[in-house]
């Protein structure tokens, strides 16, 4: 037993600070720090220079043009970007719909879109929920149907995120409505400003557009943009889900809100002292650190098993749970840390052009808007409620 | 022991309730939300039409004379629909003050406009860094010819735009103890920043720089007046609980129906199991709520003793956790649905949360029973 990294690993995660420090741009770690809004442009900066590395396509094979790196250094390469405070990739391009085209695309696709992926030129959204599938996701109903060369796809997809910023939606649809749920489903690609696609935002409580409807109204899509074989698109969406839950945990990213926890509540007096020296206050960061602390070991187990390649199993489960379960106490406590000042809804503050001055201290505004934010983590991704029946099933044989 | 309305108190509620429901839809809310006050004027004439507005002043002052249970009643109908308006700082806690600290001729000059509704009370007492320790002060008032001089600034003060009078708390330049004095928000030196709550009232920061206060405008006593606020703090909390309670309330129908009605996997979500057990204990958590809002509404205006701080700090300490509780399940409950602008739910638990940020949160009120706690 022996829990630290090679020296081959410590050298790496060096090399990805001294990176972050040269080329991730203040005013970028900045925002994201104060947990600002980003624009599309502010995620683009960061993607071109990390594209200008090779350090965009993390989990794609070199032959592609991806790093080829191991799980444990995609997990250095995740934590010391957060910690730094740079932007969060948005995964449903090059995390997402790449690993599926390249696993079930033919030739051309591939060719054609892991490029335009990695240079940016394409943001992809993904289309999977709608609005009477979201936990039963098999009972999707969106509708192609073929006709010559085109499907004509009729139906809509909701909760897309970004799909406001995107040119490229993959979708699951329902190419054969009599066959068993699962069976009659394709995974079919789209652009965007194709006739008959309408997107319109949804707000969400927190004042935020961050998730959109996106409706299909006759919308004539080429047959070629069809992934894998017709009815065979569940087997796609299974495969993306497990790419979907690994790092969810996201324990570099709880790794940087405890450390803006701690700023705040350093910041934040009580009675003229600080309140991180409230005892109270202090024991409740305790504890939440702790527990990540766990939640940190367990995703190292995961990756120590799943280094010689192999995807994790239901554990990965366990961890989204947990995981999701720790930020959310986190951005609780920043929160709580604001005391009255958490209270006013400063949506100018947490805009990504916003240079003003601000109405309390920096940090104040975003906090509030966070936590509740945050509750998409046990919502999205496959419910914590789902997860646990997956443990369940899976690893419990109940 | 009884725990029922008497007959009165019955139609108190009916009427509140009637009104509310009939002015309040959520739709109409947002729209009050976006207007320039961030409330409906409209409805605060008809609330002081029905005589709602005098409920908690005194019978001397033209007010109904209402007591803990009156304000209950009121207060959880206004929570459950969400309402906008100042109520709770103006007539309750602004009130109050004025009631228990005020001369005679304060008394007489400023509580009737109060009760009738055409005066607007606010209470400016937390500052940065005074966190809900309402004698944490670093405003000060020096005293001046024929009165004294404000300076300092002010956070986060409920109502504080629409209000004809601003209640400010203020140490007089070295002294200790806190004085509480009346300030005309449109005085010289007086600089008002609004902003709408995250949970959907206005308040505004206070900038006071030399505002001249008369010395009839001084609440009570100078220095005195840290036993009142504590005191009116409690009969404040006692109502916004039962603001909580109406809130939660509402949050748990909508939940409840919701379970029934939606589908997946080819069946209601309420059929799971697990979501069963989830509703139990929102369940139980609404009930513990509704007891201590009961017992805080029957000792709110008890003569001020430990006893009555124990009892207040419990029933803000149950209800806070009960209200993020319920706010949290109710969203996860509802998945991606619960998280929309455009459903009354998230405004629900937004409110329900974000209520635990005035006058203490469940941490302030633990610390403040542990303090108290009798030790055998
Ligand atoms: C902010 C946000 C962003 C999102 N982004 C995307 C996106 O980009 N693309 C996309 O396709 N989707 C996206 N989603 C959708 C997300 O995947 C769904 O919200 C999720 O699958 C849950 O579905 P639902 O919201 O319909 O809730 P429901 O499935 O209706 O669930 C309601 C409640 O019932 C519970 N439940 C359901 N089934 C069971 C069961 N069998 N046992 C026990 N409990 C159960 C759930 O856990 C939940 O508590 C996003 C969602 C959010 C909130």
């Amino acid at each position: 037993m022996n829990i630290h990294f090679t020296p081959d690993e410590q050298a790496f995660r060096e090399e990805v600070r001294a990176f972050l420090k040269q080329n991730l741009p203040a005013d970028l770690a900045e925002k994201v720090r104060l947990g600002r809004r980003l624009a599309k442009t502010d995620h683009q900066r960061w993607q071109a220079i990390l594209d200008a590395q090779g350090w965009y396509a993390v989990n794609w094979p070199v032959e592609y043009g991806g790093t080829g790196w191991s799980v444990v250094q995609k997990h250095i390469f995740d934590e010391e970007c957060s910690l730094a405070g740079a932007p969060r990739v948005v995964s449903f391009g090059v995390n997402m719909v790449a690993p599926v085209i390249m696993k079930f695309g033919n030739q051309v696709q591939k060719e054609y879109y892991l490029p335009r992926i990695l240079s940016g030129e394409d943001w992809w959204c993904q289309g999977y929920s709608e609005p009477g599938a979201g936990s039963d996701l098999a009972g999707l109903k969106t509708r192609a149907e073929k006709d010559g060369d085109h499907y004509v796809v009729n139906g809509q997809k909701t909760w897309t995120t970004l799909g406001q910023h995107a040119n490229k939606i993959f979708c699951l649809v329902r190419t054969d409505p009599a066959a068993k749920k699962q069976e009659g489903i394709s995974f079919l690609l789209m652009d965007m400003d194709s006739p008959g696609i309408t997107v319109r935002p949804i707000i969400t409580l927190d004042g935020e557009h961050e998730v959109n409807e996106v409706f299909f109204d006759n919308v004539r899509v080429p047959a070629e943009n069809l992934v894998g074989e017709e009815n065979k698109g569940w087997t796609c969406a299974k495969y993306l889900l497990t790419h979907e839950r690994t790092g969810q945990a996201g324990i570099g990213l709880s790794k940087a809100a405890l450390d803006q926890l701690k700023r705040i509540a350093s910041a934040e007096t009580v009675h003229g002292k600080p309140l991180i020296n409230d005892p109270m206050f202090r024991a409740r960061i305790a504890e939440v650190e702790m527990r990540l602390m766990a939640v940190e070991m367990s995703t190292l187990r995961i990756l120590a098993a799943t280094r010689g390649g192999g995807v994790p199993g239901a554990e990965s489960s366990l961890l989204k749970i947990q995981g999701s379960e720790i930020r959310q106490a986190i951005t609780n406590l920043m929160r709580k840390a604001l005391g009255p000042s958490a209270l006013p809804f400063l949506e100018q503050e947490l805009e990504p052009e916003f240079e003003g001055e601000p109405l309390h201290e920096d940090y104040s505004a975003a906090p509030a808007s966070q936590y509740f934010n945050m509750r998409k983590l046990s919502i999205y991704g496959g419910s914590n409620e789902i997860q646990k029946n997956i443990i369940a099933k899976m690893v419990l044989e109940l | 022991m009884d725990f029922d309305l008497n007959e009165e108190q019955q139609m108190l509620a009916d009427t509140v309730q009637r009104l509310v429901r009939n002015t309040y839809s959520f739709e109409q809310r947002e729209a009050f939300y976006q207007s320039p006050e961030g409330y409906s004027p409209e409805f605060w004439r008809q609330l002081s039409e029905l005589g709602m507005t005098s409920v908690p002043i005194g019978a001397d002052y033209e007010g109904f004379g209402g007591g803990g249970v009156e304000n209950m009643l009121v207060m959880q109908e206004l929570g459950r629909a969400l309402c906008l308006e100042p109520y709770l700082h103006s007539q309750i806690y602004g009130a109050g003050l004025v009631e228990q600290l005020g001369s005679a001729e304060q008394r007489q000059r400023i509580l009737p406009r109060v009760a009738s509704g055409e005066l607007q009370l606010s209470v400016a007492d937390e500052e940065a860094g005074s966190h809900y320790h309402p004698d944490s002060l670093a405003c000060t008032a020096m005293p001046c010819d024929r009165g004294w001089r404000l300076q300092g600034s002010k956070r986060v003060v409920i109502g504080g735009e629409t209000a004809g009078m601003i209640l400010v708390t203020a140490r007089i330049s070295d002294t200790d103890g806190v004085t509480v004095f009346l300030v005309d928000p449109a005085a010289d030196g007086v600089l008002v920043t609004g902003y709408p709550c995250i949970d959907g009232p206005r308040a505004c920061d206070l900038t006071l720089d030399g505002v001249y206060v008369e010395s009839d405008d001084l609440l009570g006593k100078p220095g005195k007046a840290r036993a009142a606020i504590a005191y009116q703090r409690g009969r404040a909390m006692a109502a916004q609980c039962a603001e909580a309670l109406g809130s939660m309330e509402e949050a748990f129908r909508l939940t409840l129906d919701y379970l029934k009605t939606r589908q997946q996997f080819g069946t209601p979500i309420g059929r799971f199991q697990s979501l069963q057990h989830r509703m139990a204990e929102m369940r139980g958590e609404l009930e513990l709520a509704r007891s201590m809002v009961i017992l805080a509404a029957c000792v709110a205006d008890d003569p001020d003793s430990d006893e009555r701080t124990r009892r207040l700090a419990a029933a803000k300490f149950v209800v806070a956790r009960a209200s993020q509780f319920i706010a949290e399940q109710s969203i996860q409950l509802h998945g991606g649905i619960g998280m929309t602008w455009e459903y009354s739910l998230a405004h629900h638990a937004k409110r329900l949360v974000m209520l635990t940020h005035q006058f203490g949160d469940d941490d302030y009120h633990q610390q403040t029973f542990a303090e108290l706690m009798s030790v055998a």
